[in-house]
This record gives C-alpha cells, sequence and structure tokens, in this order.
C-alpha cells in the first residue's frame, strides 16, 4: 500500500516536473516524430480538411513547410483545429508546437499571452460584407445596423473601436465559432457580416447565395497574420521564422518545385547558400544543411503555396496585393541568407 | 450472580505500529501530507511557468476598460467606458435572468406534463409521454442549435416585420415592445401595490386561521385580487397616470425605441425550459405514483372531491419525494445555461470566460472565478430548496 502512494507520489511529481521543462521544443519533435500544429477548425483557403479528409490552406502548408524541414516529409504533422477562443491556450499548455491560424500579431498577444510572433505570412485587415439588397456601399452607412463576430479576435475589438471613432451606432452579436456566426448572418440575423478581408472572400462561398451579397470597400485594421510559438525557446522560434523567409527567398531567387533540383547545380552563390550547397546554415539551427531544398522540393515557394492555396489557383482568386514581394511593390520581404 | 472482572481489561500490549489506531492515523496523515503535496507542487509549478513565459498574473485587469460591445444588458453598460468587472456583471445578471425565468418556466411546464402522463385520457398522457421521450433523449446543444434556427428561420426579416397590436414588432431580431416610462409619482403606485400584496398575505393568513377555528371558508381569491388591484388602481389615477410608453419605430436598419426581447434569449429560454421540463415531468410523475393508492381511496371514503383530494391529499406527500430530484434539476438548469455561447447570448461563460479571457489572456483566474460563481449560484439554489424541503418533510409527532 505505502509502495503504491509512494510510487504514485513520484509519478506524478515526474509529470508535473516534465510539463515545466518547454524549452526544447525541436527536439520533443523530432522524438515525438510529429509535428502538433494548431489550425483553423474551417477556413477555406487558410486551414481545412478536403473532402478526402485532407488539411489544405496557406496556414496549414506553413506547418508541412516546418515538418518538410525537420523530417524531409511534410505529411508528418497532426493537425489540431482550435477555436479562436481556445488557440492561445493550447499553444502556451503545449498541446501543440506552433499556431498557424489567422492570428493577428499584436502587443498585447506577443507581451502578456507567453507567446513569440514569428514573420507575417499572410498581411490581412478588417472589412465588412452586407446583403446587395440593403443598397449600402460604404461602411460608414452602417450606423445602427446590427453586425455578426465571432468572439476572442482582435475583429470584436476593431469593430467596437471603428463604430464609436466614427460616431456610429453599434448592435453587436457575439457567437463562438465561426460557423454559428456566418449562419446567423446568412438567416438574416444580422445585417452585416464582419472579419479579415481574407476571411470575408472565403466565407462568401459558404453563404446560400453567394452572389446577394458584397464586401464593402473599408479596410478598417491592419491584421499581421502570422504564426506564434510559446516564448522562451529561441531555437526553436529562429527555426519557424525562417522557414517563412526561405520560402520567401526562394520565390525571389526564382527558386520552383520543379526546378529545385537543378538549382542545386547553379552557380548563384545565393541559390548555393539557400540550398544547403554552400555553408551550415542548417546545422546551427538543429537542422540539417539542406532543410530549405526540402521545404522548397515538398512544398514550392511562397508564391506557389499562396496561388495554390488562396490566389489564382483556387476559387477564392485573392490577389498578391500587400502580400507580394517587396521587389515587386509588396510587404514580404525576406532578411538575407548568410 | 456475580460476574467477576479482574484488573479492568489490561489493554493488550502492542508495538504501536501493529495498534490499528496508531496506523489509521498514520495512513490518513501520510495522505493529507500527499495530497498537501500534490497542490502545492500545482500552484507552485503554474505560477514557475507563468512567471518563465512572461504570462500576465492577477486581478489587474478588473478595472481596465473592456472596449467591446455586449448585446443584451441589465445595468448600464457601454463599450468606451465599461471595464471587465462591469462586463462580468453583465454577464453574471443575464445568467441569473435567464436561469430563474427558466426555472419558473420549466416547473410549471414540467408539473402540467407530469400530471398529464397520469391522465387518464389516452390522447393527453400519449402526448405528455411523447414528449417526454423525444425531449429527454436528444441533447441539449442539439436543442437549443434546432430553437436558435428554428426562431431566426421562422420568423420574418427586419423590413418585413410583422406588426402586432399595442405597437409591437416581431421579426428575426427579437419582439419589439413599447418599454414603460415611469413618471413622478409612480412610486407612490407602487406603495400601494405592495400595501395590498401585504393585505392579502394578511387575509390569507387570518382567512386560513378562522377555517381551523370554526370550519367557516372565505372567499380568498376575490379578496385577494381585489386587494392587489383596487388600491394600486386608486392611486395610479389619482396621481394623473404617471407612466408613458416608448414606442418602438422603423429605422434604417433596424427598429429603435422599445424594448427588444432577443432571439438568443428566446431560443436559450425555449431550449432550457422545454429540456428540463421532460425531466421535471418524470420527478413529478413518479412523486405522485409514491403515494400509495390507499390514501385517495381513503379521502374518497371520507368524501372528499377529487380535485381536493388532490391538493389536500395526494400532492402534500407527493412533494416530499419531488423536492429533492427537483432541486437537481434547477441546478441543471442553471448549470446547463452556459450553453448560451453557441447560440450567442451574452451570459457569463460567453462574457466573461469567453471574450474576456481571450482579451486579457489570464484563463487561470478567469476560469478560477467563473467556477467560483457557478459553485455560489448552485449553493444558494440548494441551500434554498433544502430549507423548502425541511418544511415540507414529514414531521412526526
Amino acid at each position: 500500500m505505502k509502495k503504491l502512494l509512494v510510487t504514485a507520489a513520484l509519478a506524478a511529481a515526474a509529470a508535473f516536473a516534465a510539463s515545466a521543462a518547454s524549452a526544447q521544443t525541436l527536439n520533443t519533435v523530432k522524438q515525438k516524430g510529429q509535428l502538433s500544429c494548431g489550425s483553423n477548425t474551417g477556413l477555406a483557403g487558410f486551414g481545412q480538411p478536403d473532402a478526402q479528409g485532407n488539411w489544405t490552406g496557406l496556414d496549414v502548408e506553413y506547418c508541412r513547410a516546418v515538418a518538410a524541414a525537420i523530417f524531409n516529409d511534410p505529411t508528418k504533422v497532426k493537425f489540431v483545429p482550435l477555436s479562436a477562443k481556445d488557440r492561445f491556450t493550447a499553444l502556451q499548455s503545449g498541446e501543440v508546437d506552433i499556431l498557424v491560424r489567422n492570428t493577428t500579431w499584436t502587443i498585447s498577444r506577443d507581451t502578456s499571452l507567453g507567446l513569440e510572433f514569428g514573420p507575417v505570412n499572410y498581411y490581412d485587415g478588417q472589412g465588412f460584407m452586407v446583403r446587395k439588397s440593403l443598397k449600402v456601399t460604404s461602411a460608414k452607412e452602417l450606423s445602427g445596423a446590427s453586425v455578426c463576430v465571432q468572439q476572442g479576435t482582435t475583429t470584436e475589438l476593431n469593430l467596437a473601436d471603428y463604430f464609436r471613432a466614427n460616431k456610429l451606432e453599434l448592435k453587436s452579436v457575439t457567437f463562438a465559432t465561426s460557423d454559428e456566426t456566418i449562419k446567423a448572418y446568412d438567416a438574416g440575423r444580422c445585417d452585416a457580416f464582419t472579419t479579415d478581408a481574407s476571411g470575408l472572400y472565403s466565407e462568401r462561398l459558404r453563404l446560400a447565395n453567394a452572389n446577394d451579397h458584397i464586401v464593402l470597400p473599408e479596410i478598417i485594421s491592419k491584421e499581421p497574420l502570422g504564426p506564434s510559438v510559446r516564448h522562451g525557446d529561441n531555437q526553436w522560434w529562429d527555426l519557424v521564422k525562417w522557414t517563412h523567409y526561405a520560402l520567401l527567398t526562394a520565390e525571389e531567387l526564382g527558386v520552383t518545385k520543379e526546378n529545385v533540383d537543378q538549382m542545386l547545380k547553379s552557380d548563384n552563390p545565393d541559390v548555393k547558400r539557400l540550398l544547403g550547397t554552400e555553408g551550415k546554415f542548417g546545422e546551427a539551427m538543429g537542422l540539417t544543411n539542406d532543410w530549405a531544398y526540402r521545404i522548397v522540393k515538398h512544398m514550392g515557394n511562397y508564391g506557389e503555396m499562396f496561388e495554390r492555396t488562396v490566389g489564382q489557383g483556387s476559387p477564392l482568386k485573392i490577389a498578391r496585393g500587400q502580400n507580394a514581394l517587396w521587389s515587386k511593390g509588396g510587404l514580404q520581404y525576406a532578411p538575407p541568407i548568410r | 450472580m456475580t460476574v467477576t472482572s479482574d484488573a479492568p481489561s489490561e489493554k493488550p500490549r502492542v508495538a504501536p505500529w501493529n495498534d490499528p489506531r496508531v496506523r489509521s492515523f498514520a495512513f490518513q496523515a501520510l495522505l493529507v501530507l500527499l495530497i498537501g503535496f500534490l497542490v502545492y507542487e500545482a500552484v507552485d509549478n503554474a505560477a514557475d511557468n507563468l512567471r518563465r513565459q512572461r504570462i500576465a498574473t492577477g486581478l489587474g485587469f478588473w478595472d481596465a476598460i473592456a472596449g467591446f460591445p455586449i448585446s443584451q444588458s441589465l445595468i448600464p453598460y457601454s463599450e468606451a467606458s465599461s471595464s471587465y468587472g462591469q462586463a462580468f456583471w453583465v454577464g453574471l445578471l443575464n445568467t441569473l435572468l435567464v436561469a430563474s425565468i427558466g426555472i419558473v418556466l420549466a416547473t410549471l411546464l414540467g408539473f402540467g406534463v407530469g400530471i398529464a402522463r397520469l391522465s387518464k385520457n389516452i390522447l393527453i398522457a400519449g402526448i405528455a409521454r411523447w414528449y417526454v421521450e423525444i425531449i429527454r433523449n436528444l441533447p441539449l446543444l442539439l436543442q437549443l442549435l434546432f430553437w436558435y434556427n428554428a426562431v431566426l428561420k421562422a420568423l420574418p426579416g427586419v423590413r418585413e416585420s410583422a406588426v402586432l397590436p399595442l405597437g409591437s414588432f416581431l421579426n428575426n431580431r427579437g419582439l419589439f415592445m413599447p418599454k414603460p416610462v415611469t413618471g413622478a409619482g409612480f412610486d407612490l403606485v407602487l406603495a400601494a401595490f405592495l400595501a395590498g400584496v401585504a393585505g392579502s398575505i394578511g387575509f390569507r393568513i387570518w382567512a386560513k386561521r378562522r377555517q381551523e377555528r370554526t370550519g367557516r371558508t372565505a372567499p380568498v381569491g376575490l379578496v385577494t385580487l381585489g386587494l392587489l388591484i383596487v388600491p394600486a388602481a386608486i392611486v395610479f389615477l389619482a396621481s394623473g397616470s404617471p407612466l408613458t410608453f416608448d414606442v418602438p419605430t422603423a429605422g434604417r436598419f433596424n427598429i429603435t425605441g422599445g424594448m427588444v426581447l432577443q432571439p438568443e434569449f428566446l431560443a436559450l429560454l425555449f431550449g432550457l425550459v422545454i429540456y428540463t421540463a421532460a425531466f421535471i415531468a418524470e420527478v413529478v410523475r413518479a412523486g405522485i405514483l409514491a403515494v400509495s393508492r390507499g390514501q385517495t381511496e381513503a379521502a374518497f371514503a371520507l368524501g372528499l372531491r377529487p380535485n381536493l383530494t388532490t391538493n389536500l391529499v395526494v400532492v402534500p406527500q407527493a412533494m416530499r419525494v419531488i423536492i429533492p430530484p427537483l432541486t437537481s434539476q434547477y441546478l441543471n438548469l442553471t448549470k446547463n445555461s452556459s450553453l448560451a455561447v453557441f447560440v450567442g447570448y451574452p451570459d457569463l461563460a460567453n462574457v466573461f470566460t469567453g471574450t474576456v479571457l481571450n482579451q486579457t489572456g489570464q484563463a487561470i483566474e478567469v476560469v478560477g472565478i467563473t467556477m467560483l460563481v457557478y459553485l455560489t449560484i448552485s449553493l444558494g439554489t440548494s441551500l434554498i430548496m433544502n430549507w423548502y424541503n425541511a418544511r415540507k418533510a414529514l414531521v412526526e409527532r
């Protein structure tokens, strides 16, 4: 009896101690043999299981790219669908290793939630969708309108700020999931539906009559969306950041999924450093030197990923806009790999 | 007959580790120490992790500006100036509102259905039985979503509002009604009404005592009605009708003015009442069946009419069986109201554990406070019901 109690106490103590040590995410992921990725419960273009149950979308592909860099296998990812409400708790508690879920980078999330935000993988802004029959052409005409919004998002706060700043009267109805929110809007509970502009285009596809609705021209906020990791593990944070920069650099240098094997023979020193034929940048991160080659080989570069998931190759048909490379008038800029 | 007792029970000498009392004490002390250690370790570990990951702790957020709107509020609340603390109270009051109205309605419906199940009329008993069997066996969340969507889909859009009498509108944004606005002197009307309530209670006590003494009955119902209405009506007219109505009018998007019962509230109330009433019906049926058939027969033999038999013989005895399980149904209804978040009703779980938690990120504090609140509400409800139960319990003479 006594022995049993002591064993139980030791086991409990060990369990507590184990959860306290969280600094070695990369080693833990390698040991588990798969990456645990917090994703959207279902947002077309960003994170959604398709008809066969495979996860697709820009955010999902980010996780696959990280898995490709670590395991040389983009399928070694376990996707954990999280609601806007639960996402940070899941990351803080270690249930997921990385959160890529249309999450806006803000100072309070960065400094008081125990998170680190990586690079911005999608520059977005908040917009409104209304029925065409309302004959509204600007968000400034929405005074007194009821607006359906999802809980636990920056959207909820921006909405209140925007209506207050423009002296408009707001009646918001708040729901826990995006599903319930868009259903209530579709049923006519609200005059307007608000979320990030990318989300508006994606949710519009789910409405009973997509053509009866328009997206208003105003973009009322800055929504830099990107991956986040737990605070205090810099090695892991570096890896997550440079995954995105490798994708950008590949696009900049014209390295694609198709030509990456030929590019291995390239004389261009930038390409050589990216693909690991020169330099030991991968080892410094705890990976192999061909880490970026693996990413591009499996996932293509950022441009290819974008067009495949949200761009012209997808039903969303979102233009690159701010998400074009810096050299083409956009905001996507990668520090040099050297 | 003598009993020889030599040296009153000399205790057999045993080693302390073989003494059952010492042993049981030691084991319990060990268990307490172990639990204490686990609790300490968990708290210390959580605090350590929070510190290391620089996650904010404490209740400093309570007075910060909330900055988000809430669609239904019983107290003044504005997103521009109200704090998280005020948002907490708004959510709590909304929870209490839906729970208290829900408990009253579920009790009425539940008693009705429970009695209907025992009806000799096959049709009534059959309907009540199907109601109980269907509602009881479907998950509550599913029912809530059904009611919400049923309410939204069935009602007309805001621009095609159904116009009801007395300046009311019904559409899928809710039921808009004229809002009473009280003028000067309304306090007097209220005072007259309260005096009427006090008077009718006094009359009932007097009538009961007189009936016990002399056996003569008084027209209690009529006198109560008169006492409630007449004084209040006289004062109301005398002080110049100090009550006006703010009538809702159709604006560009919504109907403005008046007061509104939102579809979220109605859907949640409907769902909770209909679900809980099915369980209460079964509790009531069990309670009535628990009263032995002999009691009814004895009452009939004494010449009591059927409705008097029910009111004076069956129900008082059935209540003793009904009250304890009824209490747990009330507690269930209150706790189930936290499913409000799925239909967009701003209750405590929606506002506080939802939006406030997300904006502050302080899960431990927020969830802890919410658990404390639900615990307090539940313990309070049980306390009242236990008191009521003690009053109704069998008093043996």
